[in-house]
């Protein structure tokens, strides 16, 4: 399985990374929201999962999520904000938009797989 | 079982070394719980004995999962998850059909600590229930600060990020400041009280489920027995009682029998089950 980390911070994609890498994912990296649609644009085989900043450059991460709801090609990602942007508003929107989960930064890494684990992303005893 | 003052400032001693968190004075019973099963792990009877031996012959590795056991929040929601689905899926299925008369269910958090199991255990009858009928869900605790706590149904970004799905954050919590408070429409379902069930219980309406997960693990054989015999007298003939996935009555009680719960095991009083068995009197 592969998982898409889009991030402009270098230090959080290493974080992430390093977490879906634990849950036998192949990382993908991307600085920013089109960065990882074109990347995405050039795969033959769309990632099962992408682990989405709000706030970045060119492309942000709810224009990023509408984008790929939007693309019959790529409907079938699992798409996870992974944010500072904690008000409640701000969470209605990116799951209208079409996130499927949301985790609020800062995060531990048990609570980030606990997330996945919701979406059926963790295989048994991973999180052990 | 409180730990001693001086036992106390050791261990607050340690932590603020090795991982720089202040335990306040206060916290004796917090660092009582958490310390308990790794005492029992390094074969020590007690806290106070392992704390004694530990202080006569320091070990770096104990240490390290002292630390380890005072610095991880295990408290998470819908813990666990296949006790949560097995209510969904088969036990308000059967509460429907059993419970037509009355339309009312009632749950209890037997060691309900900071209260995510008792609201987690809420929003999953506010889903599953059919409209028209209610349910009451009992948090209880040993300790004062935890009933507190619950009662206030305040958690912080780091705590709604363990377990909780999104949907069920944004629909069932208002944001207040920096903290996830639980809305009033889950609440008005959910009482909490201090309670120590090692001890005789004050009499209650029985329960239709009961969840005492995590608990008996803190035990010995005897207080075990006498905490599931507390349990049996509070749940109703035909409920069922959820244990911690490393815990069993299984040759401490035998007056409760192990029955699957969709994909994971829950416990019935045997005059229940459809077994032959002698009722009870």
């Amino acid at each position: 399985m592969r998982a898409m980390v889009i991030d402009d911070s270098r230090a959080m994609r290493m974080i992430l990374k390093r977490i879906v890498t634990k849950l036998s994912f192949e990382a993908i990296e991307a600085g920013d929201g089109q960065e990882a649609l074109d990347l995405l644009a050039a795969m033959p085989e769309v990632p099962e999962l992408a682990l989405i900043d709000w706030n970045m450059p060119n492309v942000n991460g709810l224009e990023f999520v509408t984008t790929v709801r939007g693309d019959p090609r790529l409907r079938e990602m699992t798409l996870v904000m992974v944010t500072t942007e904690s008000e409640q508003s701000q969470i209605v929107r990116a799951l209208a938009a079409g996130a499927h989960e949301y985790v609020i930064k800062p995060f531990t890494e048990g609570a980030m797989i606990e997330k996945l684990a919701l979406l059926g992303l963790v295989p048994t005893g991973a999180n052990s | 079982m409180t730990l001693s003052g001086s036992d106390f400032a050791f261990v607050a001693q340690m932590v603020r070394r090795e991982a720089a968190i202040v335990l306040a004075p206060g916290k004796e019973y917090l660092v009582e719980a958490r310390l308990l099963p790794v005492a029992r792990e390094a074969g020590a009877p007690s806290v106070a004995v392992f704390l004694a031996e530990l202080q006569r012959r320091p070990d770096p590795v104990l240490q390290r999962s002292i630390v380890d056991a005072l610095t991880t929040n295990e408290t998470s929601w819908f813990r666990d998850r296949e006790p949560f689905t097995a209510l969904t899926d088969v036990i308000v299925p059967e509460l429907i059909r059993t419970r037509a008369g009355t339309r009312k269910v009632r749950v209890w958090s037997a060691a309900s600590s900071s209260g995510q199991e008792a609201y987690s255990l809420a929003i999953t009858l506010q889903e599953a229930l059919p409209p028209g009928w209610s349910y009451e869900i009992l948090g209880s605790d040993i300790s004062n600060e935890m009933i507190k706590r619950a009662q206030i149904g305040e958690y912080s970004q780091v705590e709604v990020n363990r377990g909780l799905p999104a949907p069920q954050l944004i629909q069932y919590f208002e944001r207040n400041g920096a903290h996830w408070r639980v809305a009033p429409a889950l609440r008005r379902n959910v009482s909490f009280r201090l309670l120590n069930i090692t001890a005789p219980l004050p009499p209650m309406p029985p329960f239709d489920v009961i969840f005492l997960r995590n608990v008996l693990i803190y035990f010995d054989v005897a207080t075990k027995k006498a905490v599931l015999r507390n349990v049996a007298r509070l749940l109703r003939p035909d409920g069922w009682l959820f244990l911690g996935a490393a815990e069993t009555t299984i040759g401490i009680d035998d007056n409760y029998e192990r029955v699957a719960a969709g994909r994971t095991s829950a416990y019935r009083l045997r005059s229940a089950v459809p077994s032959g068995a002698a009722r009870r009197g």
